[in-house]
This record gives C-alpha cells, sequence and structure tokens, in this order.
C-alpha cells in the first residue's frame, strides 16, 4: 500500500524539481509556489489525487504529499515543517497548547467525510452488530464468534497501529461508545497491523478475523462482508456509504481534516478553495472517501 | 625522494588507525546519546509502572514486559532454528559436498542473505502465515512462530557463511589424523573438525544472533504486534509485539521530548545492552577456548 504512494510522491519531487525554483513558499508568489502536504494515511491517497489533478491544471504549482499518520502530520506542522496538515481526527488540546508555544496557530478545513467500515472475511455468515457488540468484541468480552450469532470459531482482532488517526476515532467512538468518561482499551491480543494493507490481507484469508477500516481502502471483494452497524439492537442496521453517511444514519463516521498555520494565503488558499470546489469533491467520491455538500 | 615513503607510511597509517577508532569513537557516542535519551523515562515513568504487562502508550501505559518477552520468545525461535540448520548446511558444505557442489551451493546461500527482510516479510504475509494458521489449525497465522521461521530465513546465511569458512580453515591434517586412527566421519566431524573451529562457529552463531535480535521489518509484518504476554509455552503459536516493531512503528509519530519518545529510547538502550552482553558473553567463551587450544599446542 505504501509502494504506490512512494512512487507517486518520488515523481512528484521530481516534478517539483524541474518545475522552477522549489523554495520557501511566499504568499505573493503566485506564479511558482511549493506547497508541502503531509499526515494521516487515511488520507494520503486522496491528497495525491489532488495534487496531481492540481498541479496538471497548475503546472507552475507543486505539491509533494507524504503520509505518516495524523499525530506526524500535526506534529509537522507545529515544528513548522509543513504548509498543510492532513488529519483524520480533531487536534487535540494539548496540540493547540503546544502549537502555540511554537507560535504555530492551527486553522482547520474539513475536506471531506469518510465512514470507518468494520469488515469480515467473506466465509463469515455475521453481517450485522450493533456498536455493544464490537465493543466487546474488541474489548476482549467476547471471544467467539458464536457470542454474536456466528459458526464456532474464535475472534482474531485486527487493528491500525495506535499511531493512527483511525485507531483513535475506533477507540473513542466504537470501543467507548462515544463516552469520554469510559476507559475501556482494545483487548491486549488485538492485532496492530502496521498498514490497511495488512489488514485487508489477513480479513481476506483468515474466517476468524475481524478488521476496521476508512471505507475507501475496502475493496471489492470485501465489499459483501462489510458489517452493517446499529447504534442499539432495537435500531436499524446500516451498511456505510456515501448515502448513509451524509444523512447521518450510519454511526461510524467522520470528518477529514486539513490543517494550516494561520488562514491560508496566497497558493495554499487558492489550492484549499479549489479542494472544495466540486471537481476536488468529485475525486473523493471516486476514491471511496464521502465528499462534503 | 627518501622521506616519501615514510611520509606515506604515517598518512596511511594515520587514516587506518581513524578508521579503527572511530568505530570505537561511534558505538560510545551511539551509547550516550540513547543514555541521554532513554534514561530520562526512568524519572517520568515509575519503574513499578515500566514492568507492568500492559503497553498501550497513547493511554500512558508503558509496560515493557510484553515487549521485552515478544522478542524473547522470536529469537529464542528463530535461534532454535538457525543453529541446527546453519552448522548442519555449513558441515555439509565444508566436510561432505562435493567441490563443484560446494561452489554452487555457498553463492546460494549468500545470495539468500542479500534478499531485503522486507521481501521476506510480505512472503511471510502472503504465504506462510496462511499456511501456517490452516497447518496448526490457529486462529490466526500472524504469531511469533511466523517471525522466528522467517528470522531463522535471514540468520542462516549470516551463520553457514562465517561457520563454513572456520571449517575450512581446520588443517586438513586435522581430519587425516582422526582418520588414520579409526574414526569415522560423523565421529572426525563431531569430535575433532567442529570443536577446532569452534570460535569460528561462535562467531557466526552470535552474529546470527545479532541479525536476529535487531531485526524489525519481517517481524513487525508476520508476528501480528499484539503486546501480550509472552510466558506460556504456546506463546510460540500466539501474536507477539517485539522491541523492534514497537520502535519502528512508534517512533515516527511521537512528539519529541515527550514521555513515550524516552521511553521508546529506553528500549532502544534495553537493546543494545543485550546485544552488548551477547557479545560479551561470545567473546570471553572465545576467548577462554582459544587459551586451551595455546596451552594444549604449547
Amino acid at each position: 500500500m505504501k509502494a504506490v504512494p512512494l512512487i507517486l510522491l518520488v515523481s512528484l519531487l521530481i516534478c517539483s524539481a524541474c518545475g522552477g525554483s522549489p523554495g520557501q513558499t511566499t504568499p505573493s508568489a503566485r506564479t511558482s509556489a511549493y506547497i508541502q502536504n503531509k499526515g494521516s494515511d487515511t488520507i494520503v491517497n486522496l491528497a495525491l489525487a489532488w495534487a496531481e489533478r492540481y498541479q496538471t491544471e497548475h503546472p507552475d504549482i507543486s505539491i509533494s504529499v507524504t503520509g505518516g499518520g495524523s499525530g506526524t502530520g500535526i506534529a509537522a506542522l507545529i515544528n513548522g515543517t509543513v504548509d498543510i496538515a492532513n488529519a483524520s481526527r480533531a487536534i487535540t488540546a494539548d496540540e493547540i497548547k503546544q502549537a502555540k508555544a511554537n507560535g504555530i496557530n492551527p486553522v482547520q478545513v474539513v475536506i471531506s467525510r469518510d465512514a470507518i467500515a468494520v469488515v469480515v472475511n467473506p466465509q463469515n455468515p455475521v453481517r450485522r452488530l450493533t456498536l455493544q457488540q464490537i465493543s466487546d468484541i474488541y474489548s476482549g468480552k467476547i471471544n467467539n464468534w458464536t457470542g454474536v450469532g456466528g459458526d464456532d470459531r474464535p475472534i482474531v482482532r485486527l487493528s491500525r497501529e495506535t499511531n493512527s488517526g483511525t485507531h483513535v476515532y475506533f477507540l473513542q467512538t466504537v470501543i467507548r461508545l462515544g463516552d469520554p468518561k469510559n476507559t475501556t482499551l482494545f483487548s491486549t491480543d488485538t492485532l496492530l497491523l502496521p498498514s490497511s494493507e495488512g489488514i485487508i490481507n489477513e480479513v481476506r484469508q483468515n474466517p476468524n478475523a475481524i478488521g476496521y477500516d476508512g471505507l475507501g481502502y475496502i475493496p471489492p471483494d470485501l465489499m459483501n462482508s462489510v458489517i452493517a452497524v446499529a447504534v442499539d439492537a432495537g435500531g436499524a442496521y446500516v451498511i456505510p456509504s456515501i448515502t448513509t453517511v451524509n444523512n447521518n444514519s450510519y454511526p461510524v463516521s467522520r470528518d477529514l481534516y486539513m490543517y494550516t498555520n494561520g488562514q491560508p494565503t496566497g497558493a495554499i488558499k487558492d489550492y484549499l478553495n479549489w479542494i472544495l470546489s466540486p471537481e476536488a469533491q468529485k475525486i473523493v467520491a471516486d476514491l471511496g472517501f464521502v465528499p462534503i455538500k | 625522494m627518501d622521506k616519501s615513503p615514510n611520509w606515506r607510511e604515517t598518512f596511511v597509517t594515520a587514516i587506518v588507525k581513524t578508521c579503527g577508532y572511530s568505530a570505537v569513537v561511534f558505538v560510545i557516542l551511539i551509547f550516550f546519546f540513547l543514555l541521554r535519551q532513554g534514561l530520562p523515562a526512568l524519572f517520568e515513568v515509575k519503574i513499578g509502572d515500566l514492568f507492568t504487562t500492559r503497553w498501550y502508550p497513547i493511554e500512558n501505559h508503558f509496560g515493557i514486559l510484553p515487549l521485552l518477552t515478544g522478542s524473547l520468545v522470536v529469537t529464542v525461535g528463530a535461534m532454535l532454528i538457525a543453529i541446527p540448520f546453519g552448522i548442519g548446511t555449513a558441515v555439509f558444505l565444508a566436510e561432505i559436498a562435493p567441490r563443484w557442489m560446494r561452489e554452487i551451493l555457498k553463492p546460494l546461500v549468500e545470495l539468500l542473505g542479500g534478499i531485503p527482510s522486507v521481501v521476506l516479510g510480505f512472503l511471510g504475509i502472503l504465504l506462510l502465515s496462511p499456511f501456517l494458521r490452516v497447518f496448526l489449525n490457529l486462529p490466526t497465522g500472524l504469531t511469533a512462530l511466523a517471525g522466528a521461521l522467517l528470522l531463522g530465513a535471514i540468520a542462516i546465511p549470516t551463520t553457514v557463511s562465517i561457520a563454513e569458512d572456520a571449517l575450512d580453515s581446520v588443517p586438513q591434517g586435522y581430519r587425516e589424523g582422526a582418520l588414520a586412527l579409526g574414526a569415522t566421519k560423523w565421529q572426525t566431524i563431531w569430535r575433532v573438525t567442529l570443536p577446532a573451529a569452534r570460535s569460528g562457529v561462535l562467531t557466526a552463531l552470535m552474529l546470527g544472533v545479532g541479525r536476529t535480535i535487531g531485526e524489525t521489518m519481517a517481524v513487525m509484518m508476520v508476528t501480528g504486534n499484539a503486546p501480550v504476554m509472552a510466558i506460556k509455552l504456546t506463546s510460540i503459536l500466539s501474536p507477539v509485539r517485539t522491541m523492534t516493531a514497537t520502535i519502528a512503528a512508534e517512533m515516527g509519530e511521537v512528539a519529541n521530548g515527550s514521555t513515550h519518545y524516552h521511553v521508546l529510547f529506553l528500549i532502544g538502550l534495553i537493546l543494545f545492552l543485550i546485544s552488548l552482553a551477547v557479545n560479551i558473553t561470545a567473546s570471553s567463551v572465545i576467548f577462554k577456548s582459544r587459551k586451551r587450544a595455546e596451552r594444549v599446542l604449547s
């Protein structure tokens, strides 16, 4: 999964090298600008697609996109090494404090929405779960699929690493059911896989597995075994999709953000405005994310 | 004209000396850097909290025992695979295989050592772990065993190559002497050749252990990275999280100078000390055996 963005990144860097002087981003210099964009692995493919399209339309602008995780992107913004930080979670109060201490003033833009899909192996008959059941599975209270109406198989829990914004969001919204006082943790035997690809691969070949990931990362062959989620047992079970995220019926969806230092100006401002345009938001839908209306 | 060779001599000696000392200097500098970044962790986290069984750094659970035991299980597992296979292969190459076969096999084994560990990791994810899950009927194939098998495969080429060199440098007279006394080929290998090459074989094993404990990428890909205590006999069949994988996965994200950052450096320091201990043990064994050999010869 990392290989493709890397190749794109290299090609972007090469483009930026031949596209004139890639120096500091000066707000007034609209003729040629270099924008550094870093952060969430969830957003990286989307950010790359945007950067590519934008650069073909504006050959004078160079944009370099790297991943690393939401925490990495925000840390880079705080250290003043990027122009735009991507994050799949909102910046924390702690991070804002650190930023202020460094003279950085993070400004937030919602760039798209994303649903977190819970997915199982196609051989597993379970297709619907309540939030409480998913929480019990991940916290280690339910250890066999019979506990949620499935076959007699052990449950293998898969998660992203702790530096992933998706991990933090899943912990807060699903495992702790959105309750800030809840201190439930992931069961210690949850497998922490370093990439989305690792999770998809294990779910694909292991009938015991349950995993979660951004809707945009679920491949077509696993789309049929995405779990329909209900807030409580009496409620409606909803499958994640663009429609169910936008009408707020799917409970595990979130906003995706970009952060800049201060109100964006110059080339960065133009770029962020373009991202919110219908043309750029169409790319959002093409990649399986949910466009903002 | 007279002075020029002298001048060259001084110059070359100085360069060689610098190279020699620089290795020592770098190791010491790295050690101090680790100390400086890692020791604050001991003040920021209570020692009692460090030696607990819960590793979940984003909520300030810094128990490193699961990571220590995880690394231990994978390394011991890998050595149990690499030692017999490595020495066996080396003995076959040096003592049994005909010349032409050795000339083909040895470069091939060394080529195996050149395969990047991330490639082995991919094979591990796509082939080894599904196979282990079905074959051993496990909940998941991403286990310490998968890591140990891959690390074994990574350590074997190093072990074979150096052990074979050591066996090869045992004087032919030793073997001829043993055979002349009526020893069988196996007795010659086990009682004469291998003991004579002991220090080289030990070096080979030590370098193998070194590669194993420090290997990161392949391990991170196949062991599942679940920070559970690996203290049962069946732990080899369950997912584990190693120290190296923890550092690799989490170092990119931590805020510079935070407690989490210092704890990760402390883990690096522990890894360093473990390697140091392995090295010192191995060299003292080699040193002792060399002394005895000198006594015997004199």
